[in-house]
């Protein structure tokens, strides 16, 4: 599904440059849920970058379902975020002036769907996340785990390949944390691929495989039993 | 290629965020309402200035005769100097081709009656052209024409208020008149813009007041508008060269400033024409000077949202947009608040010129008002700058990179 090679980034800082990932590889199979770990600057969020396209690495190879992801143009990384990937953030990143349902549907939006059959599309992932009732509802009139389950939706509505997660649950209180914890865990039963960062152990072990990193290389790379997340629920 | 949905996009983006599209599109409508405000008053102005040749052709030459002051070739000082058919006739073959309209005047103050009725009179005895030197408006019946000078015909035109004042509530054409005893017909009645003054007056044949009125041959006055294609430079150079002929016809001195004087109305339009250029190239500088306020107010509230939004575009752009989607979404945003503010400025300003310019006609300013035409191509211009304005700020937007964008704050 995700391969990765001898990957290497710096950022400038000034006159000298901050290397921060010093020759990374990983691999992960479809239907894994990963967790990303280590300090703040182990380049963890560097990492989730480079893998969603926002950001590009230096040197090394990064192939994503068999398609190698170099020199892309602005072009062309848009549309291969927009049908490969999907996205939720730390902070949820809704549209706020854009009711749960437009926000769902905004990706299908770029994919050059027709408004009916989005709206259909996007009224199935929200029912999927349980927010159907609220469908016309702007995120301020949303709870933060509604939020997080909008926003979740939507990663969803384009039907990606790859679901990557920067801190799911960082905003969120322990009981809505576990909640969304474990819909995103549901989701990996139902076949998703996920890959997420996070620096809360208790989040990690409920994935199925954990990469420990530090000041740029791994760690650790370790296959852990998944923790359900219902059982807190 | 029309895309509903951006078009649904930027009207959703609209609407939700309506401070922000109010306060931008106010600078806009601001702008153009101040444009529209100024011209409009220029154009009035400008329009004062027009109105004051309103009563006669403004292309106008007036020669009349006197005294000499000086002695010359042997003569006197102190010589009456006397236009006579034969000058007219002079003047019309040697300046045929500078001339438009050419007429003659004698001066006479006649007491005219109708069954008991009567006043007293200015009587003009002129030539056909004079209708059209004077801008004569013929109301009913007709004009001197060529007839009734070759015949001598005992017909007259008379004003508006002398036909009220004698003919009381009927008609005046076709009744006679009684000038000093003499029966004549009337065969037109006229009005003129001029004023109660020039509506006071009686025209007739000047051949036949010459005949009946001293049976002489004696001119008063000359009158002719010159060619309107002269510039009022060359149509000064041909009053002076036409005034040194008849000084030299009439051995007069040239310096001799009484015995032949003119009056030419180049002079004047001369100064109106200065006046009205350099009124146009102030109203350009203030409109120009809007039009850039304008245009730097829509460029920095580009700047501004697309500082507001970049959170925005981040997301989208995380979601599949291309660069070339975020720039249209923002340019056309931009154009359409454009476009709209434009539009209500401009009725606004309509609005105020229409409302206060009765009022203004006090201070020189009559009819107040703005060429629609200016006004949409000011706002067209004002459009298409802010698209070019907006295009900066827009491409940025474009380029903002999704990580920066996403960082959490």
């Amino acid at each position: 599904m995700l391969k990765i090679n001898q990957l290497h980034k710096s950022y400038p800082i000034g006159d000298s440059s901050l290397h921060v990932l010093k020759g990374i590889d990983l691999s992960v199979d479809e239907g894994e849920m990963v967790a990303i770990m280590g300090s703040s600057g182990s380049g963890k969020s560097t990492l989730l970058n480079i893998i969603g396209m926002l950001d590009e690495a230096d040197t090394g190879d990064y192939i994503l379902d068999g398609l190698p992801i170099k020199n892309l143009t602005e072009k062309k990384a848009a549309v291969y975020r927009n049908k490969f990937l999907g996205f939720i953030f730390q902070s949820f990143n809704l549209i706020n002036y854009k009711n749960a349902i437009e926000n769902v549907a905004l990706p299908l939006y770029y994919q050059g769907i027709k408004r009916k059959e989005r709206i259909e599309k996007a009224k199935f992932h929200l029912e999927k996340v349980g927010l159907l009732d609220w469908a016309d509802h702007l995120p301020k009139e949303l709870s933060g785990g509604q939020k997080q389950r909008v926003a979740i939706a939507r990663a969803l509505a384009a039907n990606p390949k790859l679901l990557l997660a920067d801190e799911p649950t960082g905003a969120l209180d322990t009981k809505t944390s576990h909640e969304i914890m474990a819909f995103i865990q549901s989701l990996n039963d139902e076949g998703k691929t996920i890959l997420m960062v996070t620096h809360e152990e208790d989040i990690a072990n409920m994935c199925k495989r954990i990469v420990r990193l530090r000041d740029g290389v791994i760690m650790e790379d370790k296959k852990v039993t998944q923790v359900r997340a219902e059982q807190y629920v | 290629m029309f895309d509903l949905d951006l078009w649904r996009e930027i009207f959703q983006s609209i609407n939700m965020n309506r401070t922000r599209s109010v306060l931008s599109g106010f600078t806009v409508a601001f702008a153009i309402l101040l444009f529209a405000i100024l011209f409009g008053i220029a154009n009035g102005l400008q329009n004062t200035f027009n109105d004051q040749f309103v009563d006669d052709a403004n292309n106008s030459i007036f020669i009349r005769s006197g005294f000499t002051s000086k002695a010359h070739k042997g003569f006197q000082a102190g010589r009456k100097i006397q236009f006579e058919n034969k000058d007219y006739n002079f003047v019309k073959e040697e300046y045929n081709d500078d001339i438009e309209y050419l007429t003659a005047r004698v001066y006479k103050s006649l007491n005219a009656s109708y069954k008991g009725e009567q006043n007293t009179y200015d009587v003009r005895a002129v030539h056909p052209d004079h209708q059209f030197l004077e801008r004569t408006i013929v109301k009913e019946g007709r004009y001197i024409n060529f007839n009734d000078i070759k015949n001598l015909s005992k017909v007259v035109v008379v004003g508006r208020l002398v036909e009220e004042d004698l003919y009381k509530k009927t008609t005046a054409l076709g009744k006679y008149i009684n000038l000093s005893g003499i029966q004549y017909k009337i065969v037109g009645v006229f009005e003129d813009e001029g004023g109660d003054y020039e509506e006071r007056r009686i025209y007739m044949p000047i051949t036949t007041a010459q005949n009946i009125y001293g049976n002489n041959n004696y001119i008063d006055e000359i009158n002719l508008t010159y060619n309107p294609e002269m510039s009022s430079d060359e149509a000064l150079a041909f009053g002076n060269k036409m005034l040194a002929k008849l000084k030299d016809r009439f051995s007069v001195a040239n310096t001799d400033q009484r015995a032949i004087r003119i009056w030419n109305m180049a002079q004047g339009t001369k100064q109106v024409d200065i006046m009205t250029s350099s009124l146009t190239v102030i109203i350009l500088i203030i409109g120009l000077g809007t039009l850039i306020a304008g245009i730097v107010g829509i460029s920095n509230i580009m700047i501004f949202i697309v500082k507001e939004r970049t959170k925005e575009i981040g997301i989208r752009k995380a979601l599949g947009a291309s660069p070339r989607s975020i720039v249209s979404i923002i340019l056309i945003e931009s154009v359409i608040i454009t476009a709209i503010a434009g539009y209500i400025g401009l009725l606004a300003g309509v609005g105020v010129l229409e409302l206060v310019g009765p009022s203004l006609e006090t201070y020189f300013i009559k009819d107040p008002g703005v060429s629609t035409s200016l006004v949409f191509g000011a706002t067209i211009t004002l459009i298409v700058a802010g698209t070019i304005a907006g295009y900066l700020p827009a491409k940025k937007a474009s380029q903002i990179k999704p990580i920066v964008a996403l960082r959490n704050d």
